[in-house]
Formats: C-alpha cells, sequence, structure tokens
C-alpha cells in the first residue's frame, strides 16, 4: 500500500500538468486502498496547500491553481456521497465579487474553501457595496469573501466595512486578489480582517476568525 | 533632444541626455479634463486634447492612444461598462459555446465606428507631434484576447482541454489583431504596444505558455508592420524573458515583483525594459518613496541605455494623486540624467 506522501506528489503533479484522468485515477485509487474520506481529503488539502505556497512564491500559474481547485472540487464532491460525509460545523460564508465581472478568484477560492469542506455561499458579482451588505445580512453571514481584480472595486470594500459597523453587525471580511497582493497595506486601509495571499490561506483565516 | 530621440536612443542600448519617462497615462486624461470616464472617451478631440497637455505638464516622452482594452469587444458587437472611478470592463461575454467561436467573424478595423475613434485621434496626434514624440498605439494580444471574449474560466478550459476550438480562435483574433495593428501604425503610432498578460509565468504555466500563447505572439508580431513592445499588465517576465525575445519584440513591459538585478542582467542590450514603478502602491507614495523608487529603478536598470520608465501595469490608475505624478516626473530629471552618476542611486 502506497503512503500518504505519495499519494501527494502523485496528486500535486498531476493537478499541476491538468490532467484529468491521471487525477481521476488517484482518487479512485486512495479509495479503494485506504476506503477513508478523511484519508482523501488530508490529501488534498496537502496537495492544494504546496500548490497555494507554490503561487505565493511565483512557482505556480493561476491557470494551475484554478485547474487544480476546479478538479479537487470535482472529485471530492463525487466521493462526499460514497461516505455519507456531512460537510464541517460551518460558519455562514458569502464570497462576491464588487462592481466588476471578473470572476475567477471568486470560483478558485470557492473551489478550494469547498474542497476544504465549507459550505460557501455565492453572492455574485458586479455587486456594490450596499447590495453586498444586504445579501451578507439576508443570509445571516459571519465572513464574506471579497474577490477584486481592479482597484476601484478594492476600494470599494471600505464602503463594506463602513456599513457593516454603523450597522453594528457581526460580519467578517477576508480580501483577496491582485490589488491586495500588489500592495501589502492595502486590506488594512480598508478595515478587512483578513487577507488571502492564496486561496489556501483563506482556509486559514476562517479557522482562525470563527 | 526631444522625445523621440530620447526614446530611440535607450532602445538602441545607447544612453540619451537622461533616462525617458514614459507614463502611460489613458484614462487619467479624464481627471485631467474633469470629465467622467465615459464622456472622455467619447471623442476622440479629448484623447488628442489631454494627451498633448500630459505630454507637456508631465515631460512625458510618449503620446499614449489607449482607449480602454474593452474597446476591441465593443469594436466586436460587445458590451462595454462604464464605471466612474476605474477603466471601462467587458460585459456579458460575446463567445459563449463552441459554436460561437465558429460563427465569429472579426471586425472590419477601417469601418468600425469605435476603433475609428482611435485611428482619428492617432492621426490628428501625428500631425501635432510630428517625430518629435513617438507615439504608442495598443492591441490586445489574440492569446490574451478571449479572456474578455468568453471569460477567465471558460477560456482556460478551452486552453486545456479543446486544442481545435483553441487554434481556430487564435487563428481569428491574430488575424484581427494584425489588421489593427497594422491600422494603428498607418494611421501614425510609432510602434505597437502588445498586451499580453495570460502570458505571464504569474497567469500561465512557462510550458503551456511555449506551446501556446508564444507561438501566436510570434505569428502575429512577425506580421506587424513595425516595432512592437510586448506588455505583461504587472505579471512577472523574468522566468519567460528569453521566450519572449525569440518573439521578436524589442521592448518588455515587466512587474514591479520581477527582480530588477536579474532582469537587467538578462535583458541587457538585448530587449529594452519598460516598467516597472507599482502603480497600485504609487496611490499613496509620499515624496521620500517617489524618489527611492526612482533612484532605485536608474541605479538598477538605467546604465547602458535600454530603460524606459513607466507604471508597471499599462495604465497608471485615476486614484494616483497628480501630486506624485509630478514628482515622478521631477525626480526622474533630477536622477536620470547620464552620464548616471554612482551615488543617485543610493537607496
Amino acid at each position: 500500500m502506497k503512503e500518504k506522501n505519495a499519494y501527494v506528489d502523485d496528486l500535486k503533479n498531476a493537478l499541476l500538468g491538468v490532467d484529468r484522468i491521471k487525477t481521476s485515477e488517484i482518487f479512485s485509487e486512495v479509495f479503494s486502498q485506504y476506503n477513508s474520506f478523511e484519508f482523501i481529503e488530508e490529501i488534498v488539502m496537502d496537495v492544494l496547500k504546496q500548490i497555494g505556497d507554490g503561487w505565493e512564491k511565483g512557482e505556480v500559474s493561476l491557470a494551475q491553481v484554478y485547474m487544480s481547485g476546479v478538479l479537487c472540487e470535482k472529485f471530492i464532491n463525487e466521493y462526499i456521497p460514497k461516505f455519507k460525509f456531512s460537510k464541517k460545523n460551518s460558519p455562514k460564508i458569502g464570497i462576491a465579487v464588487l462592481l466588476d465581472k471578473h470572476s475567477l478568484g471568486k470560483s478558485i477560492v470557492s473551489s478550494i474553501v469547498s474542497a476544504a469542506g465549507y459550505e460557501l455561499k455565492d453572492l455574485g458579482s458586479g455587486l456594490t457595496p450596499k447590495s453586498l451588505v444586504d445579501l451578507a445580512k439576508r443570509n445571516k453571514l459571519d465572513i464574506i469573501l471579497i474577490s477584486s481584480l481592479m482597484l476601484p472595486s478594492a476600494m470599494k470594500v471600505r464602503e463594506v466595512y463602513r456599513m457593516i459597523k454603523d450597522e453594528n453587525l457581526d460580519i467578517k471580511i477576508i480580501v483577496g486578489g491582485a490589488p491586495f497582493r500588489l500592495d501589502d497595506q492595502l486590506w488594512k486601509m480598508v478595515g478587512a480582517d483578513g487577507r488571502g495571499k492564496s486561496a489556501y490561506d483563506v482556509i486559514e483565516l476562517i479557522e482562525r476568525l470563527v | 533632444m526631444n522625445s523621440f530621440d530620447r526614446v530611440m536612443s535607450s532602445l538602441s542600448f545607447k544612453e540619451p541626455d537622461r533616462v525617458p519617462l514614459c507614463l502611460l497615462l489613458s484614462l487619467y486624461g479624464a481627471k485631467e479634463m474633469n470629465v467622467s470616464v465615459k464622456e472622455y472617451f467619447s471623442k476622440w478631440e479629448n484623447i488628442v486634447e489631454m494627451q498633448l497637455k500630459m505630454k507637456e505638464k508631465y515631460s512625458n516622452d510618449c503620446i499614449y492612444t489607449f482607449f480602454y482594452a474593452a474597446i476591441e469587444i465593443e469594436a466586436m458587437g460587445g458590451e462595454v461598462i462604464f464605471s466612474p472611478d476605474g477603466p471601462p470592463n467587458s460585459g456579458e461575454p460575446i463567445i459563449k459555446t463552441n459554436k460561437d467561436i465558429e460563427r465569429f467573424e472579426i471586425p472590419k478595423v477601417k469601418e468600425n465606428k469605435h476603433l475609428g475613434k482611435v485611428l482619428k485621434a492617432t492621426k490628428e496626434l501625428k500631425s501635432k507631434v510630428g517625430n518629435e514624440v513617438p507615439i504608442i498605439g495598443v492591441v490586445m494580444s489574440p492569446y490574451s484576447l478571449p479572456v474578455m471574449q468568453m471569460g477567465f474560466e471558460k477560456y482556460l478550459n478551452l486552453i486545456y482541454f479543446n486544442p481545435n476550438h483553441f487554434d481556430l480562435l487564435m487563428k481569428k483574433n491574430e488575424e484581427f489583431c494584425v489588421q489593427w495593428a497594422n491600422a494603428q501604425l498607418e494611421a501614425g503610432a510609432t510602434a505597437i504596444c502588445y498586451f499580453d498578460p495570460l502570458s505571464s509565468p504569474n497567469i500561465i504555466e512557462p510550458h503551456t505558455y511555449l506551446e501556446t500563447g508564444h507561438k501566436v505572439a510570434k505569428r502575429t508580431l512577425g506580421k506587424i508592420n513595425g516595432a512592437t513592445a510586448t506588455h505583461l499588465a504587472s505579471g512577472i517576465a523574468l522566468p519567460v524573458i528569453d521566450d519572449i525575445i525569440k518573439t521578436g519584440t524589442q521592448v518588455l513591459g515587466f512587474s514591479s515583483s520581477d527582480d530588477l538585478d536579474m532582469i537587467k542582467r538578462e535583458a541587457k542590450d538585448r530587449i529594452c525594459l519598460l516598467g516597472n514603478l507599482n502603480g497600485i502602491e504609487m496611490v499613496h507614495w509620499d515624496k521620500p518613496k517617489v524618489e527611492k523608487e526612482i533612484k532605485k529603478l536608474i541605479k538598477k536598470a538605467g546604465k547602458g541605455g535600454g530603460l524606459l520608465i513607466s507604471d508597471n501595469h499599462g495604465e497608471i490608475p485615476l486614484q494616483v494623486p497628480e501630486r506624485v505624478l509630478l514628482e515622478i516626473s521631477e525626480a526622474v530629471r533630477k536622477y536620470g540624467k547620464y552620464p548616471l552618476k554612482e551615488d543617485d542611486g543610493n537607496e
């Protein structure tokens, strides 16, 4: 029987090569050998963390991060019913893009956070700060994840922060995306509670904030 | 020495009178004119007026006829969304299925009213500046354009899993890109900036780039009848600099995240660098920070020419204060005089 680290290496290589067939074979092999969802989840989380670290170091591309998340989410969701697995007791989390329609970052984070077992409500793209806060209230969210590609939409997080404070809501804000990577101070300036440099960072921030 | 000679000298890896400053000011013209972004881009005459004004005000060494990236999508019949505080964005994707790729027809450049505005502005600017100032036109690379044509996620799936339709879309986009670039050159542009953010290793891994975007760039740039500058719009360039040079481009727009010493070493006498001031951070720079950044850039990359100072994204955000741009201009004139003094670059 292969050790966990061997599966981690195999899966990482398959995901970075965007190889759907190989990825499927690895999931199938792990399932037949270990028959444990926790084991599959551990492997996936280790791999996604390594891929996230690679992205932060500039060794892994955004396309690879995205495709890895999509493939892991697909196979995790395929195997969940086989274990009658129920998701973690998740805080209520929403994810959104303010103002513009660039939703790649949102998709990446959604895939990876979902693959980690959290339930996530997709609040959409192109939202105004007010519509985002209204949606957060309506869905009784604990955390909102905001993905930004452009500077103007990143700056709008400040308005979301002010509305949350004015209404005395207990909602945490986690931001991510290009403007927050290019300017290390920006997430604090807009009032966010945390900034994810990679999608895997977001999982750690969620665990820390709740 | 005029701006044209200054830039050409640096492009030839010689030291002109000072390091050229090529601030890529596009929608910033709306701020200068005190009108909305939408109103600014509605008339090509506005762009002519503000480009000339900003060239003088900031001692800029280039004219930049870039309107906004989504203008190509607009020309293809797509929707453009204007916002008050940022660049216009493309709306709903115009390509949603493989059939749409098969049906897609490229616009006729010279008959298109949106592209026509850019061509009119270019022609008028050329008549005003003659050979005194280089005019930089812009195209989106055929490889990066589909991010707007079909959305990022669908396009990544096309690249990895649907080579036939990828090739078909590239063929059509390449034809459009070449026509659009050459029309701008005919109208008076000195060079074409080929925006190709997808080719940065930040976005696509180098081995996939070599099989896709690199081949597209080689084919496309070879058919453009003038000088080209490949710009990765904030994405890192260093890991693929050799491959980018092989596409035949003369200038490289590089990132604030690229290692300055290493990229200068790799670029030396092979490709001129354009960059790499961080346009996002620039929003809250004070004067000492401006001086520190300009001195560092000149010290590490200015020697022997081959450097055009610019922002690293290809567009100065509206949120950058006018004061910062004036201080950048002043610092370049103060510290960028050739021959460079050794101690001017001390941080």
